[in-house]
């Protein structure tokens, strides 16, 4: 099976949930479509959704919650359905 | 006042350092893990670690600041602009540990952050507020009766709504009634909570505002700043004097804007921003900053007065140095604020390391930034980078002076807003000073459009 790489549109802070009182967007073994968020980078006071990209299942976090991550970094590995 | 913490960063951080220097005071900079080589912890005689890059963490900390304060010595705290300079639990807090807090008490940040309370003082003060229903009207027939004391156009707003929702503008009678049910409706399904008020609906609004000082007893005015070019409610150029309101209105409003002052016995720099009709010339108060503002030197240019230093020496005990007759605006003088944003992608935030840097000099040209090679711009706070600020003997002769000064600008690194500022410059309409606080919002969807 093939393996995708969600990766963060822009360098800023990595947040695996929407906020702090929340659970992770989503966790290993969970069906994901392409739409779906499963992380959100904050930079310079503005928020910008990371979606799955890809129908498939969520394998792991690659990138800490509160982490810094530049643009193109993979933050969620998915395994791609079929 | 011997030794001033600066509860700040970047270069509202700098500024600070700088008047308190000219002062004899000396500073202490606090400074999170990202900013151990930012150029305020880089200036200040001593710094302290305020914790982690996210703002929550470190900037945001009341308690931490104020410890720092306390441990490192200080007597006294400037808030800066943002952050922690409008949290009157915050003033509180430097005043309980026995520091001076640069600003007004946190009462009057409390009184002036309340929106409601602020019309109220406004109101006893004498000074206009916009028209509109101080609650909710019961319906239709009374929406109609309030809209005739208010004057159409009149606005529907949702109580309960926010962010632009349940909001409607009606030109006349018939019109308000055929919206009133649909808004009430569409409120009610939204919030929950159909009522409605009515307020007056400014068609052309300029963002007119007074800068004043006060000691708690005497208030003067610094004449007036005009705000009007803005995008998604961020500043992006300031000028003083205003260029949209005449002799007439500045008179009146700068009173008003004392008056307001002296109603709350305010005590140091603060702002009173208005909205100014341009098609009637009407002037209503909207709120007030209890705090020193990003676009403070424009006022300082034409008027030769420290804010940073006068909220200072207010702070310490010092009596208002300045009677009204001291004051007075010479030329014309203009802000323009350069972010880490890029412009062809919509406005991307852009955080990363400066390559190169080459700021704007010369005669009457002022750049405030924390800006320098091998710096590195940072996704954890905001991407305002630097502030190119040019002064004329008259507006025409500020903005050929402006073109000079943002042409001079180089930032290598990172994108920043510079092109789009000089774009502005050769816009006829900015020239002559024909916009309101829509105008940069509708040209830029009209650009993109172009393309």
């Amino acid at each position: 099976m093939a393996r995708h790489e969600a990766v963060s549109p822009i360098p800023g802070v990595f947040y695996r949930k929407p906020d702090p009182a929340s659970p992770d967007f989503v966790k290993p073994g969970q069906q994901v479509t392409a739409t779906d968020q499963v992380g959100l980078v904050e930079v310079m006071k503005s928020f910008h959704p990371v979606e799955a990209g890809v129908d498939g299942t969520v394998v792991e976090y690659l990138a800490g919650h509160e982490a810094e991550v530049d643009a193109g970094e993979p933050v969620v590995a998915i395994e791609v359905d079929g | 006042m011997k030794r001033l913490l600066i509860a700040n960063r970047g270069e509202i951080a700098v500024r600070i350092i700088r008047a308190a220097r000219d002062l004899g005071i000396e500073t202490v900079a606090v400074a999170s893990e990202a900013d151990t080589e930012a150029a305020h912890a880089l200036l200040a005689d001593d710094v302290v670690p305020i914790g982690p890059g996210p703002a929550s963490k470190s900037y945001l900390v009341e308690d931490a600041v104020v410890a720092a304060a306390r441990d490192s010595g200080a007597d006294a705290v400037h808030p800066g602009y943002g952050f922690l300079s409008e949290r009157a639990s915050f003033a509180a807090a430097v005043a309980d540990a026995g520091l001076t807090f640069v600003g007004p008490d946190a009462a009057t940040i409390e009184r002036m952050g309340d929106k409601v309370a602020a019309r109220e003082v406004a109101r006893a003060a004498g000074v206009p507020t916009v028209p509109g229903t101080p609650g909710g009207v019961a319906g239709a027939d009374e929406a109609v009766a309030a809209a005739r004391e208010v004057g159409y156009p009149v606005m529907l707003k949702a109580a309960a709504g926010g962010g632009g929702r349940g909001i409607r503008v009606v030109h006349d009678e018939a019109a308000l009634r055929t919206a009133f049910g649909q808004a009430s409706n569409e409120a009610l399904k939204a919030f929950g909570d159909g009522t409605m008020y009515l307020e007056r609906f400014i068609r052309r609004a300029r963002h007119v505002e007074v800068q004043v000082l006060g000691d708690g007893t005497d208030a003067v005015h610094l004449f007036e700043r005009e705000c009007s070019l803005q995008r998604r409610r961020q500043k992006v150029v300031e000028e003083a004097p205003s260029p949209g309101i005449g002799e007439a209105v500045r008179a009146e409003m700068t009173a008003a804007a004392v008056r307001l002052c002296e109603q709350v016995g305010y005590r140091s720099a603060g702002t009173c921003e208005f909205l100014v009709d341009d098609e009637t010339g009407e002037f209503f108060f909207i709120e007030m900053n209890t705090r020193i503002q990003v676009e403070h030197p424009v006022t300082e240019w034409i008027t030769g007065i420290d804010l940073v230093a006068e909220q200072l020496r207010i702070a310490a005990g010092e009596p208002l140095g300045l009677r009204q007759s001291d004051v007075a605006a010479r030329g014309h003088a203009v802000e323009f604020r350069v972010c880490a944003e890029d412009p062809a992608r919509g406005f991307m935030p852009a955080p990363g390391r400066i390559d190169h840097v080459q700021l704007p000099s010369g005669p009457w040209v002022r750049t405030d930034t924390w800006l320098a090679p091998n710096s590195r711009v940072s996704p954890y706070y905001d991407s305002l980078v630097a502030k190119v600020i040019v002064w004329g003997n008259d507006r025409a002769t500020a903005l050929a002076r402006s073109r000079r000064a943002l042409d001079e600008l180089v930032v290598d690194g990172v994108p920043t807003t510079t092109s789009l500022l000089i774009e502005l410059l050769d816009q006829p309409w900015f020239a002559e000073a024909a916009f309101d606080t829509g105008t940069l919002e509708r040209w830029l969807a009209d650009r993109a459009g172009e393309r």
